[in-house]
């Protein structure tokens, strides 16, 4: 089992101060949902973790079987074992989306292990007629041109194709038509199993119909706030967050007030 | 300054090569009138280079002599590599020297015509006479076109005729392994009414430094309903002045592609020009470019409108490193008349250190208001966020880096027809960019 724990993360982009003390523990077997109103910072959460350059932790630790991630380079990062499936995934011209996934599988392989064309071309076949993409967008450009839809899928395609041991995503069913939710949910069940984890970030308890969380966490203000099971995120569908903020004496959820 | 030299070829020099080539007398006149008029004519200007102290005009020797190849296995190694072994349809030169040429028999009865340029201007003098430096470069413009003309050492002359479909593409190869020799080289491709052809030529240097100069032309003329797609990968060593122009001329229905892989290690002026002289002819350009070390260049783009409906596309991706220094000039011009014209133009540029530098300056000149017209143009570095999610990926970040900049300048890498040449181009950007 691996576990990737998350302390007192306090992070800023540019001057302002976004999260404030994040506090998690996510193993390998466990799916769980961050939910929470915009601004509340979800997002700088999931890009923090990854690297992302805009965003600078300025103290707590995150840590993979405790190995400390914050040292490590975002390549580093992701081949320790962590998965960032973006909310807007960048468009990179003249690299095709296969060779880019080859790229990807390859930087986890040893020189002379690379895996073989004929395997890589099968596995990617059978990865995307589950998730309904054209086989033809493997031949297309990284991103260029994709559809929302499509880009979502196409994140989701990598995180099949990569199979790492901890995928957090942001947003992926934002701006999902139904069917598309299902097959995105769909490739993502596919994944659960003993040997992988997820956080999954969402605005929406649409998702989690599809996917089910054994832990659902609420975010406010920079920090987890409130953390139960699946009836957690159903009570939030039905109630709002109203309650929550009434129980914490939370005026106003977004970053930047205070409780 | 201006470095107005009064050159070291005389009349009488021009004369005699002339006629060890056994040119016809029309051809010595031209030659010698351009000489003449290369002494007075001003240099070109480029758009935001400044030129006047660059050696255009001395060179340590006029013509030299190379070996020839009786069979493609006595081509240097690097050579090889960029002919496939079916390739049937073949001119190779070695320096000045016309080395090896084939073409296919089938190609041969349908009356194409692929031969050094020397060959043509005597046994095709009607054919050269009609296209040779008329419409598209003319040998009075400036000093270097009149230089061109005046001391044209090599070359090779490709005609397709009527109706003719070349398939398979065409291949040139200049190799240049001889640290003195000056190429004054001329491409003359004409592809007659509905006819098609693709032309593809390398330049390679197999030494590392040159001391002559490097003046090309090419002409590309698609008659009525044409179509010729030119591909070009230049990889001439530092030390060269390089001045190469190439033009073409599309009338009605026509249509003349360009992709051009500009990888000199020299100083390069680069002038591209297409005219659309036709109604609803089309002119794409295609042109990516690596520059390093010191290296100053100019790429000028141009595409002229004077048909009805006429379509022209100019792309332009550098990546500049080093203190390498480039200008990308993008012009698209719509005459009076050129109704329904489309010029659109892309110029971008990547900066791979905080020494180099790039100018990107797309310019649109319309004349007509029925038209529709688009430029866009960047200047910057890889961008971070393509770095975050490469990386983000498991892919390291030189890697990451070298994914993008071959991906910035793919769109020529993957239209080249001839597989030797585009694995080439990409061998030759993965050296310039390490």
């Amino acid at each position: 089992m691996s576990t990737l724990v998350i302390k007192d993360l306090h992070v800023k982009i540019e001057d302002k101060e976004i999260l404030k003390g994040v506090n998690l523990t996510i193993n390998t077997g466990e799916i769980h949902a961050i939910m929470g109103p915009n601004g509340t910072g979800k997002s700088t959460l999931a890009s923090a973790i990854m690297g992302h350059p805009k965003y600078e932790v300025t103290s707590g630790s995150v840590t993979l079987d405790g190995e400390d991630v914050l040292e490590m380079e975002v390549d580093e990062r992701a081949r320790a074992g962590l998965f960032l499936g973006m909310q807007y995934p960048s468009e990179i011209s003249g690299v095709t989306n296969a060779d880019f996934m080859r790229s990807a599988i390859n930087a986890r392989r040893e020189e002379g292990e690379e895996i073989s064309l004929m395997k890589f071309i099968r596995e990617l076949d059978s990865k995307m007629e589950t998730l309904d993409m054209d086989q033809e967008m493997a031949q297309r450009y990284l991103n260029e041109g994709f559809s929302g839809g499509e880009k979502k899928r196409n994140e989701i395609l990598q995180l099949m194709m990569i199979k790492p041991t901890f995928a957090i995503l942001d947003e992926i069913d934002s701006g999902l038509d139904i069917d598309a939710l299902k097959v995105v949910s769909e490739g993502i069940n596919q994944m659960k199993g003993e040997s992988f984890g997820c956080l999954i970030i969402t605005h929406y308890q649409r998702l989690l119909n599809y996917i089910t969380p054994d832990h659902v966490h609420v975010m406010m203000q920079g920090r987890v706030v409130k953390s139960g099971g699946k009836d957690l995120a159903l009570k939030l569908e039905a109630e709002g967050y109203d309650w929550i903020k009434t129980e914490l004496g939370i005026e106003d959820e977004t970053v930047g007030q205070e409780a | 300054m201006t470095v107005e030299t009064n050159l070291k070829v005389t009349e009488q020099d021009v004369r005699s090569f002339s006629a060890s080539k056994s040119e016809p007398e029309e051809f010595t006149n031209l030659r010698v009138q351009a000489l003449a008029a290369a002494e007075v004519l001003p240099l070109p200007k480029p758009d935001k280079t400044k030129i006047t102290s660059w050696n255009f005009t001395e060179f340590p020797v006029h013509s030299t002599e190379s070996s020839t190849y009786s069979s493609l296995t006595e081509l240097p190694e690097e050579v090889k590599s960029l002919v496939d072994l079916e390739q049937k349809n073949l001119y190779i030169q070695h320096n000045n020297t016309p080395a090896y040429a084939s073409l296919s028999e089938d190609l041969k009865a349908k009356g194409v015509i692929l031969t050094d340029i020397f060959t043509a201007i005597r046994d095709h003098a009607d054919l050269v006479g009609k296209y040779f430096m008329k419409d598209a470069v003319k040998a009075e413009e400036h000093k270097l076109t009149a230089l061109h003309a005046a001391l044209l050492n090599g070359g090779v002359f490709l005609y397709v005729p009527k109706n003719v479909v070349v398939e398979e593409p065409v291949q040139v190869i200049f190799i240049h392994d001889d640290e003195n020799a000056s190429l004054f080289n001329h491409a003359l491709v004409v592809a007659d009414t509905s006819s098609q052809v693709t032309y593809v030529e390398t330049y390679i240097s197999t030494v590392p430094h040159a001391n002559g100069l490097a003046n090309i032309v090419s002409e590309v003329i698609a008659e009525d309903n044409a179509q010729v797609t030119y591909g070009a990968v230049d990889v001439l060593a530092e030390g060269f002045t390089t001045y190469v122009n190439r033009r073409g001329v599309a009338k009605r229905d026509s249509r003349i592609e360009w992709a051009l892989g500009m990888m000199n290690d020299s100083d390069t002026i680069s002038e591209n020009t297409t005219f659309l002289i036709g109604d609803n002819s089309v002119g794409d350009t295609k042109t990516v470019v690596v520059g390093r070390g010191s290296q100053k260049q100019n790429f000028t783009t141009k595409v002229i409108h004077w048909g009805k409906n006429s379509d022209g596309q100019i792309l332009k991706h550098g990546v500049m490193k080093d203190s390498a220094s480039a200008i990308f000039n993008g012009i698209g011009k719509i005459e009076h008349g050129a109704t329904k014209a489309n010029a659109e133009q892309e110029s971008r540029v990547l900066m791979l250190s905080p020494k180099a530098r790039g100018d990107a300056n797309p310019i649109l000149l319309i004349d007509e208001d029925d038209v529709t017209a688009g430029h866009a143009a960047s200047v910057g570095r890889v961008d971070p966020l393509q770095l975050f999610y490469l990386m983000s990926r498991g892919i390291s970040k030189q890697e990451a880096e070298r994914l993008v900049i071959h991906g910035f300048l793919a769109p020529v890498v993957r239209v080249l027809p001839i597989e030797g040449v585009k694995k080439q181009l990409t061998e030759v950007i993965e050296r310039k960019v390490r």
